[in-house]
């Protein structure tokens, strides 16, 4: 009989979890966020013979406390989607850890298939485990699997749709676990108490929802009030009167006493023959641990860690530079082509300056952003990255940060080449929200892609002979930076709590091909999506910005007439000197035309303010451009110095321009430099700072004090060089 | 003979059973859902190279704890 269900697939964060929804369900998945909040949600379809079974990936999760947005959101899909079936993976080597969350299914009822996962592990840790027994004392059916290997998948999937199919229709069917003499009678009493008055009873079993209470579980409480707040109010005296009971006489709290008592019952089945295990703790270092001794090594550690970083840095260049030309190659191939096939008019230049200008200029960092994003999956597949927050910890909260801000901070351009978009979303791990949004809003600080060809392009010009340590100076600096802007942040409107840094570090593990494109893409994607669309439409505004209003028309008869002029009087020239001759009259009147739209006029504008920083206003035109995407700031200068379209990689003869104008000098360069490294985040960095902080207001402070503490910092810069190195 | 000690004085290499618990809120739970419960057995696998935060072994994974979570935590040494 062909049929459909709906299965969640639930699991400690490392088990395996995502391995197992990978093989299970292919390419046939959608990755979308809840609604609201910025957990990831996974959805996809599996089929085995004529079934189809939907499999929502819940968040890794340790635990149905409220401790993690996490486990608030696998929660709440249990009770509200209501699956036909949870399948719960399980890492064999970490049994009793893993089972605390089974045990929290079972006290929830749910119709539950077990995957023992990662057995081919165990051998190694001198463990062997009776899968049938365990399954028997749980009474829950209960397979063991290699996920990496698919062993045992289809056995599993087989498993939960029988489960499913028993179990359809019916009511969930709770487990109880005496929690001792102090709470059992409080239990009764709230049970009872729940279920005589139809409390929750709708979405939670009566004795699961009074041992949240005993939890003092905050989204349980704040619902317990909203449904009756008369029966709310006599649970919430229930806990006061034995959480009272429980600290006199034995100095604890409910919640610690349902920990061990949830850990008992646990131990109570793993010790009843279902593990043997040859030392407790299994003396004897896993290979991981042999690892960890020289790559977390107090002396050599660091060193690695710098080296790897490093690494990274060269090999994203030197894997990314071909496809980065050859997509810039095809940008400007394509807006020729269109160009030529619409001839001269708004349509086309709006086509060719504005939307293949600017997008193309997005979408040729992509294979950038995809080397680097290859990289970072590895690091933390593998699980270096945690090692990285591990070592890095210290320093970091320091600054008021988590050891966990080490990723945002990479992904953003902490080894120069990143993007801030996927690198603010990295901040989710976070718990603390004051520390999260202190990383969210110091993330953009950093030397991503698109600002790149900026500082080449005055490396170019001012330190020819070391760019690459003008480079390197530039990326010390951000991260300096970022730093101090957190501790900053942190000791003033961010003031707060921390995260704990208790946090598992998962053995070493070899990434798999699939698990690293798929991370990849994922983080690419979100780029990519920005460019088709944020960009897109700030593209057409800037485009609109840098074109109207257009020249009056007696200016343009001017150039016409010089055109015909130069055509005239020279007629005996050669072609070459008369097309250069009309070129510059072309240039001129395009420099004309720039200075009278509003963008230029705003340039001029803020001449008088932004010479202390050593900025003209061909610069000022850049960096609004550049508000938008730092992609577009060469480009835009290259307008600005009438040179037609400059390609970034390509900027010679405006390196030559740049050199020729007074105005600039290294001091100019150097301000400039820090200036596009810190002012406003660019406009799909911010899109993703109000998603992430849920506030206009973190956003729109984002893009102030950003700006500020650029324009500030340049002034220092540019004023303090210009009297050293220029007078 | 058998004492209580804070988790943050021991060394990196030494075992040790927790005995106490004092951590209520958020990094109580915390700490429970990640099984360092009274019983518990532990060991002290490494320190980061600023000798904070600590990775301990229990049973069958690793956990990194910071020193000022470490103080709620009181163990015997085996």
């Amino acid at each position: 009989m062909a049929y459909s269900l709906h299965a969640a697939l639930a699991g400690n964060p490392n088990s395996g979890k995502s391995t197992v929804f990978n093989a299970l369900t292919g390419s046939r998945q959608h990755v979308g966020n809840y609604p609201g909040i910025t957990v990831e949600k996974k959805d996809g379809v599996a089929k085995l013979a004529d079934k189809t079974v939907h499999i929502t990936d819940l968040p890794g999760a340790y635990s149905l406390t409220a401790y993690s947005q996490e486990e608030l959101v696998a929660r709440k899909v249990l009770v509200e989607e209501r699956p036909d079936v949870v399948i719960n993976i399980l890492d064999a080597g970490a049994l009793s850890r893993n089972l605390y969350l089974t045990v929290q299914l079972l006290e929830m009822g749910v119709p539950l298939v077990l995957g023992l996962n990662m057995l081919d592990e165990l051998p190694a840790k001198g463990i062997s485990i009776d899968i049938k027994r365990l399954g028997a004392l749980l009474k829950t059916p209960t397979i063991g699997t290699v996920a990496r290997n698919k062993e045992g998948l289809d056995e599993l999937l087989t498993s939960a749709c029988e489960v499913a199919v028993k179990y359809k229709g019916q009511a969930w069917n709770p487990i109880t676990i005496s929690y001792g003499n102090d709470l059992d009678p409080v239990i009764e009493e709230m049970t009872a108490l729940i279920t005589q008055n139809n409390f929750l009873t709708t979405k939670y079993p009566a004795r699961w929802t009074a041992i949240k209470y005993l939890e003092a579980d905050e989204e349980i409480l704040s619902a317990g009030r909203a449904e009756n707040p008369e029966v709310a109010g006599k649970l919430e005296e229930l806990y006061e009167k034995v959480a009272r009971h429980l600290k006199t006489t034995l100095d604890t709290y409910p919640e610690a006493v349902i920990a061990d008592y949830r850990y008992g019952f646990i131990s109570s089945i793993v010790r009843n023959g279902v593990v043997t295990q040859r030392d407790e703790l299994a003396r004897r270092a896993s290979l991981s641990d042999k690892i960890d001794t020289v790559l977390t090594n107090t002396f050599v550690g660091p060193l690695i860690m710098i080296g790897i970083v490093y690494l990274i840095y060269k090999l994203t260049f030197l894997l990314g530079e071909a496809p980065l030309g050859y997509l810039e190659d095809f940008f400007a191939w394509l807006g020729e082509a269109v160009g030529n096939s619409l001839g001269e008019g708004v349509l086309s230049s709006l086509l060719v300056d504005g939307v293949i200008g600017g997008v193309g200029a997005v979408l040729g960092f992509a294979p950038l952003i995809m080397v680097i994003f290859i990289l970072v999956a590895i690091l933390e597949d593998s699980g270096y990255m945690a090692r990285m927050a591990y070592m890095l910890d210290r320093i970091f909260r320091y600054f008021g940060l988590h050891g966990n801000t080490v990723m945002p901070f990479i992904i953003s351009g902490g080894i120069a080449g990143g993007c801030a978009v996927p690198g603010v979303m990295a901040t989710r791990t976070l718990r603390s929200p004051k520390e999260k949004l202190a990383s969210i809003l110091t993330a953009p600080l950093f030397a991503c892609g698109a600002k790149l060809p900026v500082f080449l392009l005055i490396c170019a010009v001012f330190f020819p002979e070391h760019a690459d340590m003008v480079m390197f100076m530039i990326t010390i600096s951000a991260w300096i930076l970022a730093l101090l802007v957190a501790k900053l942040l942190r000791s003033t409107v961010l003031r707060g709590e921390s995260t704990p840094f208790v946090m598992e570090l998962p053995p070493y593990r070899m990434p798999t091909f699939k698990g690293v494109l798929l991370h990849m893409w994922e983080r690419t994607w979100a780029y990519i999506r920005k460019a088709g669309t944020i960009i897109l439409a700030v593209t057409i505004i800037i485009w609109a910005g840098l074109s109207y209003p257009e020249l009056p028309q007696d200016i343009i008869d001017t150039y016409d007439t010089q055109r015909k002029q130069i055509e005239t009087q020279l007629p005996d020239a050669d072609e070459a000197s008369l097309e250069e001759a009309l070129a510059d009259v072309d240039n001129e009147q395009a420099l004309a035309a720039l200075r009278n739209s509003y963008a230029g006029r705003l340039g001029v504008t803020l001449e008088p303010i932004s010479e202390y920083a050593g900025f003209n206003w061909r610069v000022n035109l850049a960096l609004i451009g550049g508000f938008a995407a730092k992609e577009v700031v060469v480009s835009t200068l290259g307008t600005a110095y009438s040179l037609g379209d400059v390609d970034p990689e390509e900027a010679e003869s405006l390196q030559n321009q740049i050199k020729a104008d007074s105005s600039w000098n290294i001091a100019t360069g150097i301000s400039f430099i820090i200036f596009v490294l810190i002012y406003a985040p660019c406009f799909p960095t911010l899109a993703v700072i109000k998603q992430e902080s849920a506030s206009w207001g973190w956003m729109i402070f984002a893009t102030v004090f950003n700006t500020v503490l650029a324009f500030l910092l340049a002034v220092a810069a540019y004023q303090i060089l210009y009297r050293v190195l220029v007078l | 003979m058998k004492h209580n000690v804070p988790l943050r004085s021991l060394k990196v290499g030494q075992r040790a059973t927790v005995t106490a618990v004092d951590a209520a809120g958020e990094m109580g739970r915390r700490i429970r859902d990640m099984g360092l419960i009274p019983g518990c057995q532990l060991e002290v696998v490494g320190r980061a190279p600023l000798r904070d935060p600590v990775a301990l072994r229990l049973g069958g994974f690793t956990l990194t704890l910071r020193n000022n979570e470490a103080d709620h935590i009181q163990v015997e040494i085996i």
